[in-house]
């Protein structure tokens, strides 16, 4: 079991054509990803080649999924068109949407998060690294990668991460693969200040899977959902929680990469996170290095 | 991206937020000109206000010794003084640090009589994922002290973005301040002119602070826009020509401005351990761990997921220009990235620079082994980390602890 995706999952491609797009297709139909069709607007009935693989391109999403049966779609367009990109998707009823794109203007997202209200669609992302569901193949291949994770530095196992931020989901993940503890899936969930899914949305999940036997929560300043995410958290939740806040030496008022990073108006600290993990007996890994053994310890 | 309070203040106008009536200048003679044009219109009194993008300009002191950033006049020829006493001066302020900033214009404004000073804001309100106009009463004062102090004073309405700021929810805002009568439904159209601003201007944030109840002499009241602060979502700058025209680089420092033109995230930090990292998260959590074991970070410097050897060459060069800087410690994770092609950069970057300060790398991921076999084959005292703990203790002994 796992979260969100597995190895049976269809995906589709929005952006397949363009150099991004391109060459994290091919990472993943190398991993073993189900990429079941492509959608480039003008570019419908041409193929995307890779090895023995040949994926249909579509002109709209909805034809893709009706004509592919994907469930899951990825997207990889630029900021301009990538609100536009997601209630495509939405109008398609997909289920899951994993938006990769990073830079699109905020108040896009908050009209995207305004028409999705009352959809069945879910929205990972923006400015994510994607999920992962890994396999029993070697380098973890045959399970199931949708955005830019590296495939090889998972492992299949039982320990669900969840981070606002890639590399560090990485570091997270490696750690678990290097002490050959596995992961049952790893969702990146973005560094935007309006997303799609939070923290608690994928906490919730880790904790109704049966194959996740403990979570990785990985935070950074700004905002208030990690908060959210430990109040439930120590109310709730029957699986022993790490994490980590990155941050803690970021000065007040800058933006620090993610355009959600910010401590704006006092709100939004390391320090009150890190607070409100330890109330909720949320295990406090002390530096980025010790978040897989931190976890370790209480299981 | 922030701009000035003359700019903020142009904006609303043309959005139709009543702002005091004023002109920027540059120069003391223009100064004077703009206050006489003013007081010939009928104002007693006028306030020129340096233009610099750190707040406390009232409080602040120039490096020349004349105190206040702002200041109210009688005469057209006192403003010309105070325009000669601020003008190519450095203002010092509780916002600035040390170094202050440079006053090259200033806004010469009409000062009505102020009977009342409130507060308001338009902001995202990001557990909502919407955005919300906020007041209080207490206006002229540290906002976030209030929140802290009495949250109650702080009134806030959330906006729907399909419909916009709707007239009875300025109204309830209007009354919620305490305004009667006619300044209600001035109240209200000026709310929905300010959230039309932020919205329609992808801003991020809009502070109006103080937001004025004036008296004029015949006894009617308005509304006025005193002071204005408000910043814009960088994303979505490429949409607005006119506000990225706005932007001031003598506001920002030097070396983030060199940065941003190689699409490198690097904001100047106080310490002198020096990072280069690729990923935001993974970035913030070096600066932490550099602290964590004793050390300062002299910056955030995020290269990207893809970065290229021009980029990794250019982020040398921009960490290297900081004087305080005495280590290095670089952290890739190369997900995706190959970490032979990073290394090679880095040796690139090295010898291009003629690096002469600790440099300690933490390479992980694909093609590591082959990438610390560069490192070592190039001959130059790299220090090798094997973890991120491992590399921050041995740039923070490197440098010396603080």
């Amino acid at each position: 079991m796992s979260i969100l995706v597995n190895s049976q999952t269809k995906v589709l491609v929005q952006g397949i054509t363009g150099s991004f797009g391109a060459r994290h297709t091919q990472l993943s139909l190398d991993y073993g990803t189900q990429i079941v069709a492509g959608v480039t607007p003008g570019k419908g009935g041409q193929t995307f080649d890779h090895g023995v693989h040949k994926v249909p391109v579509f002109d709209t999403v909805g034809a893709a999924a009706q004509q592919t049966g994907a469930t899951v779609s990825v997207i990889f367009v630029p900021p301009p068109f990538a609100a536009d990109a997601i209630l495509e998707a939405v109008d398609a009823g997909l289920d899951l949407i994993v938006c990769i794109t990073e830079g699109i203007p905020v108040n896009d997202m908050v009209k995207v998060k305004q028409a999705m209200l009352g959809k069945k669609t879910r929205l990972a992302g923006p400015n994510c690294p994607g999920v992962v569901t890994p396999g029993e193949g070697p380098d973890s291949k045959g399970g199931c990668r949708i955005g830019i994770s590296p495939g090889y530095i998972h492992k299949k196992g039982h320990i669900g991460v969840v981070s606002r931020s890639g590399t560090l989901t990485y570091e997270a993940v490696w750690q678990l693969t290097c002490r050959g503890v596995g992961q049952s899936t790893c969702v990146g969930i973005g560094g935007d200040p309006v997303n799609g899914t939070s923290h608690l949305d994928i906490v919730k999940m880790f904790n109704d899977d049966p194959d996740t036997h403990g979570i990785i929560m990985i935070g950074e300043i700004g905002g208030s959902a990690e908060e959210e995410a430990a109040e439930w958290i120590q109310k709730n939740c029957r699986k022993p929680v790490a994490g980590f806040i990155a941050g803690a030496t970021a000065p007040p008022g800058r933006r620090m990469g993610h355009a959600g990073a910010i401590v704006s108006g006092g709100k939004g600290t390391a320090a009150a996170k890190i607070e409100s993990f330890k109330q909720a007996g949320i295990g406090i890994a002390a530096t980025p290095s010790e978040m897989a053994d931190t976890l370790l310890k209480m299981m | 991206m922030n701009i000035h309070e003359y700019q903020a203040k142009q904006l609303l106008a043309q959005y139709g937020v009543p702002v005091p009536p004023g002109e920027v200048c540059a120069d003391a003679n223009a100064a004077k000109e703009a206050a006489a044009k003013l007081f010939a219109q009928g104002e007693t009194l006028v306030v020129i206000k340096s233009q610099i993008h750190a707040g406390g300009r009232g409080k602040g002191t120039f490096k020349s010794g004349f105190q206040g950033g702002v200041k109210l006049c009688k005469t057209a020829d006192d403003v010309f003084e105070k325009a000669k006493a601020m003008l190519g001066n450095v203002l010092v302020t509780k916002q600035t640090g040390a170094e202050g900033r440079l006053v090259s214009k200033v806004l010469v404004a009409g000062a009505p009589h102020i009977k009342k000073e409130l507060y308001c804001a338009v902001l995202l309100d990001r557990a909502l994922s919407r955005p919300i106009v906020m007041v209080s009463t207490e206006g002229g004062m540290d906002i976030e002290q209030i929140a802290a102090d009495h949250p109650e004073k702080i009134i806030k309405e959330a906006v729907d973005p399909a419909v916009g700021l709707l007239p009875f929810q300025g109204r309830k805002l209007a009354v919620a301040l305490g305004l009667t009568g006619g300044l209600i439904a001035a109240g209200a159209k000026m709310f929905s002119a300010l959230y039309k601003t932020w919205w329609e201007c992808d801003a991020s944030m809009i502070e109006i602070n103080p937001l004025c109840i004036i008296a004029a002499p015949d006894g009617k009241e308005s509304l006025l826009a005193v002071d204005a602060k408000m910043s814009l979502d960088d994303n979505a700058l490429y949409r607005h020509a006119n506000i990225q025209a706005m932007r001031d680089l003598a506001e920002e420092a030097p070396l983030e401005t060199e940065a941003s033109k190689y699409n490198l995230n690097y904001i100047t930090l106080d310490g002198n351990i020096a990072c280069l990292v690729n990923g935001a998260g993974l970035a913030m959590a070096t600066m932490d761990i550099i602290q964590h074991f004793g050390g300062l970070p002299a910056n955030f410097l995020d290269v990207g997921g893809g970065a290229t050897k021009e980029q990794v060459t250019a982020a040398f060069r921009i960490i290297l220009s900081d004087p305080h800087v005495k280590g290095i410690l670089v952290n890739i994770f190369g997900g995706i990235m190959q970490c032979d092609i990073i290394a090679t950069g880095i040796v690139a970057a090295v010898k291009e620079t003629k690096l002469n300060l600790p440099l300690v790398v933490r390479l992980e991921g694909n093609n590591v082994q082959l990438g610390k076999q560069i490192l070592r084959d190039s001959g130059l005292p790299i220090i090798s980390g094997d973890s991120m703990a491992d590399a921050a203790q041995k740039a923070v002994t490197a440098v010396g602890k603080r």
